[in-house]
């Protein structure tokens, strides 16, 4: 059983967002990079189907900064094998051009199953999961909480609004969009990981990234405004609950 | 009919008992005596399935890996209680509880609070998960400024190691603001990191992650190598513990203080600042790591007892004997976790000796207190009235800020 | 090719999903400045009267039995025929576990751009601009909808479902489905939501309560204003301590992260532990008698009301409204 998660590195919310002087893109010295949360859960996917029922984890991560930790740690947890895709990965990279790359990277690996993340919040030009498995030709199950691997098929678990769910059988290979791993992402003791930054090894792989269409031009990026303290509703009972009525019908859920 | 023996992993439990040997007085574990003062002491030992003397004899009969399926131990905050009354001195919280969580952790049992502070303090250098880059934020507004090393660039006489919730944390940041007013009004020339600061991770080592703290210990150590002072001080009895007990042996080696010890010897030039009055009955609590860790007792009590108007009144618990407020070892982010297993709260134990002693303030000394004891007073019926303070603040009003 | 905008309408168990209007009143906006009609796909089995009320100018519905259910490349193949053929300006798709997986496949298999994350569209000089959402809410992009063709996933937030809802049924056309896709996927089985306590991290209004509500039989008024509202209680850990609500309804750093819509916070303070677990709720109303709370700082609206005067009366008046 071979399974490829390829990942992706988001900017981290803790740190405040700038956008960069043009107004159409972060700011890239000021932005922090992490693993996009569900592509962790991606990742713990693939280790809990190893565990299960054997097999080799293979993660993909762009060479961006922080990337080596993404992948030490994922050694940590018990990835065989880790393959850094180099390219300058400027803002003109969207995940048409990134699902197009790691595709190129995958089809030579014939993997069995491809765990991605079923969305990041910085998906402007859609999720990499679809986008991948239309390059790769393979069938595709997005917001995935559950798979069992069954002979030549995956049984998946796919989540609806409103708590509603469908058990689904997909034939081999496929592409599943992760939205939660059958357990969280478990946590793996630093010295693992440190242990794993001496003994592991990242494989560098050039990609061509020639071609980014597929998304939409950005003619401006802009942070909402943002109050700093909340608006203030004074008056009697009476009053105040008029004006919350009012503001619940503008908000759309009177 | 026979109970079925199960399996005993002895290679464990031996290699487990081995490496207690490495930690410094751990062969003592030999000489237990089983006299379960240990147990008994715990605050939480009730809970335990294997508190420290359980666990010595599960040890013993080579059934440790027993322990490691037990999340109770997560229950242990590290106090020192069960070190402190030990009549063979066996380093229990250093070593055994603190061996056992790194085991337990390697297991993979860890109650996902805790995991979510560590995962934070690696990836932001603190447990909270604030943004590293706003660490010094708290100090905006301080007048005079608060000198950052970086920005200053010349040596000072005092580096003031602040610490995660001094930093971070709503109600533990007016205490850092009133220790810089202390400062500035005795003239001190001070700086801190500022950014550039990381955990201590003193209260990560003792939940079991020594790799993580290892890496912390190495990038303060780095940091603080680029400036030239003559002393560590910082408010929190963790970071001081650090410094004083653990970092040496990673090559950083500073004399560092509690703020109370360094204010206690400057008490000729704090005395006549402390103009207003504190009107109050002051109960101290004696925090874990700066009291019966480190022997820290006096210098608090004599700060406490220079600001006019106060009546110091010592609670049943005091010194050696003091009651841990639940946040040590991991137990600062176990919250929900240890509600769940003990429906108490220990700083609720300890809001009630206050108020049985009739005190009007319980002043603190340690960055992790004001915010427990705090809340505390918000669920112990009838403690509405009682106040919260740590020493710093109740210096700086009696210095009138 | 047309100028006509496509709206892939949403349903499931019988049901049109909200976000179908949503988008309907998306494409009202942008055909009225492309010079298109609004046209609604239904793909499905026995639909033939499911959409009645949205606002389309006409409806293209393709009835089909191995359509009956939501299988990803059936539906995909389906609207790859359709959409390829009459070639429309922009399809418009619900951002969802339905629409976002259809929007991504035909985006390669058509080789269209696709834009994600749309929170609302506008025109400018006859050009169509999308404006998104991203990083959660914290930074929004806006551009134009890229011509001559271009696939747009929209998510709730800049239209009301209401906008989208039309007075009349909407013309019906009928039209033969593609030939099937390869079967790689097949339905074996819907899961029921369980059918215990309600899951609040996936509830659109809560009411939480904190210390500020005293007494467990306070509680019931706040349970009244909830059921008023559509939207359910929850509450911050000294509530849940205490036993007067179960774990389940324990929102912080303890207990579960939400994404309500509309987040109403009754006597809590908003402490970190708190604050940190309701970041992602669309708007936070706080209702407090110490105006120094922290949970001032994350709300969109406040008031320094006592919630026992306040919530009676305010519940009355939600109920009047809904009426």
């Amino acid at each position: 059983m071979h399974i490829v998660v390829p990942v992706k590195l988001v900017p981290d919310l803790v740190e405040e967002l700038v956008i960069d002087p043009s107004g159409t893109a972060l700011d890239p010295d000021t932005v922090r990079l992490q693993l996009n949360e569900f592509d962790g859960h991606a990742i713990e996917q693939a280790i809990l189907l190893k565990e299960r029922g054997g097999g080799h984890v293979t993660v993909l991560a762009p060479d961006l900064e922080g990337v080596d930790d993404v992948l030490y740690t994922a050694a940590a947890k018990g990835a065989d094998r880790l393959i850094k895709l180099c390219d300058s990965f400027g803002q003109a990279v969207n995940n048409h051009a990134m699902a197009r790359a790691v595709a190129e990277v995958i089809k030579p690996l014939q993997p069995d199953l491809v765990l991605t993340g079923v969305q990041s919040h910085s998906d402007l030009d859609g999720s990499m999961g679809p986008l991948l498995a239309g390059y790769l030709g393979l069938p595709y199950v997005g917001y995935v909480a559950g798979v069992t691997i069954g002979a030549g098929h995956a049984t998946v678990r796919k989540e609806y609004p409103g708590g509603l769910a469908a058990e689904l059988d997909v034939v081999l290979p496929a592409v599943l969009g992760i939205q939660a791993a059958d357990q969280p992402p478990r946590y793996v003791a630093f010295s693992r990981i440190r242990q794993a930054m001496k003994t592991a090894t990242i494989e560098e792989q050039t990609v061509a990234m020639l071609d980014t269409g597929g998304g939409p031009a950005v003619a401006r990026m802009y942070k909402p405004e943002v109050a700093a303290r909340a608006t203030m509703l004074d008056g009697k009972p009476d009053e105040v609950a008029d004006k919350l009525v009012a503001l619940f019908r503008e908000m759309g859920v009177l | 009919m026979m109970a079925t023996v199960p399996q005993s992993s002895a290679t464990f439990s031996k290699s487990f008992y081995a490496s207690l040997h490495e930690i410094s007085g751990g062969e003592k574990v030999r000489t237990c005596l089983q006299c379960g003062t240990c147990n008994g002491v715990c605050p939480f030992g009730y809970l335990m399935d294997y508190p420290p003397g359980k666990m010595i004899a599960a040890l013993r009969a080579q059934r440790f890996e027993r322990v490691t399926e037990a999340d109770t131990v997560w229950m242990c905050v590290s106090c020192y209680a069960c070190s402190q009354v030990c009549p063979v001195r066996i380093p229990l919280t250093a070593g055994l509880m603190t061996r056992a969580k790194e085991e337990l952790l390697l297991a993979g049992n860890i109650p996902s609070e805790l995991q979510i502070a560590l995962e934070n303090t690696q990836r932001y250098g603190n447990p909270l998960g604030e943004s590293p880059r706003k660490r010094a934020d708290w100090a905006k507004g301080v007048k005079p400024r608060v000198p950052i090393m970086s920005e200053e660039r010349r040596p000072v006489d005092v580096l003031w190691f602040v610490g995660d919730y001094g930093s971070y944390h709503p109600r533990v940041q007016p205490v850092s603001r009133a220790l810089a007013n202390v400062f500035n009004a005795l003239h001190v020339d001070f700086g801190i990191l500022g950014a550039e600061e990381v955990s201590d991770g003193d209260s990560q080592r003792l939940a079991g992650e020594r790799g993580l703290f290892e890496m912390l210990a190495a990038k303060n150590g780095r940091a603080l190598s680029q400036y030239e002072f003559k002393e560590i001080v910082t408010g929190d009895p963790h970071a001081y513990n650090a410094f004083k007990n653990e970092y040496p042996r990673l090559g950083i080696s500073y004399p560092v203080r509690h703020y109370t010890e360094f204010l206690a010897e400057r008490l000729d030039a704090l005395k006549p600042l402390l103009k207003h009055e504190v009107n109050a009955r002051v109960t101290y609590h004696d925090p874990c790591y700066l009291g019966r860790a480190n022997g820290v007792f006096e210098a608090p009590r004599q700060l406490l007892s220079a600001i006019p108007g106060v009546e110091l009144v010592e609670m049943p618990h005091n010194r050696t004997t003091s009651l841990c407020c639940g946040g040590g070892g991991g137990g600062m982010w176990m919250d929900g976790f240890q509600w769940e297993k003990a429906h108490i709260r220990l700083s609720e134990w300890r809001v009630r000796e206050a108020m049985k002693v009739g005190a009007d303030i319980l002043a603190v000394a340690c960055p992790y207190e004001a915010p427990r004891f705090e809340d505390a007073t918000k669920t112990v019926p009838g403690a509405g009235r009682l106040i919260v303070r740590d020493i710093a603040e109740l210096l700086a009003e009696a210095m009138g800020d | 090719m047309s100028q006509d905008i496509y709206v892939v309408i949403e349903h499931l168990r019988g049901q049109i999903a909200d976000i179908s209007y949503v988008l309907c009143a998306a494409a009202r906006q942008l055909a009225a400045a492309s010079g298109g009609q609004v046209v609604g796909v239904l793909l499905g089995h026995n639909v033939q009267n499911l959409a009645q009320d949205v606002a389309v100018d006409r409806l293209l519905v393709m009835d089909d039995p191995r359509l009956a259910d939501f299988i990803p490349d059936v539906y995909q193949q389906a609207l790859a025929g359709l959409i390829g053929a009459q070639a429309p300006r922009v399809v418009l798709f619900g951002d969802t576990s339905i629409g976002a997986e259809l929007a991504g496949g035909l985006s390669v298999q058509l080789g269209w751009p696709l834009v994600s994350y749309c929170r609302s569209v506008r025109t400018d000089d006859g050009r169509l601009m999308y404006i998104s959402q991203l990083c959660g809410g914290k930074v929004m992009a806006e551009g134009e909808i890229p011509a001559p063709h271009a696939l747009v996933a929209m998510v709730p937030g800049g239209f009301q479902a209401e906008q989208g809802k039309g007075t009349q049924p909407p013309p019906v056309e009928t039209v033969a489905p593609a030939a099937p896709a390869g079967g790689r996927i097949t339905l074996k089985q819907y899961i029921e939501p369980e059918s215990g306590d309600v899951d609040i991290s996936k509830e659109a209004i809560l009411v939480s309560v904190g210390r500020g509500i005293q007494n467990a039989d306070n509680i019931e008024m706040v349970r009244e204003l909830a059921e008023a509202m559509g939207g359910v209680v929850s509450a911050s850990r000294p509530v849940v301590d205490q036993g007067w609500l179960p774990t389940t309804r324990l929102v912080g750093k303890s207990g579960k992260r939400v994404k309500p819509r509309l987040y109403l916070a009754l006597g809590i303070s908003g402490a970190p532990e708190h604050a940190e677990a309701i970041t992602d709720s669309q708007t936070i109303i706080a209702v407090n008698t110490d105006a120094s709370a922290p949970i001032f700082d994350i709300a969109r609206y406040g008031t320094t009301l006592d919630l026992f005067e306040l919530v009676p009366v305010l519940t009355e008046k939600v109920r009047q409204a809904k009426h």
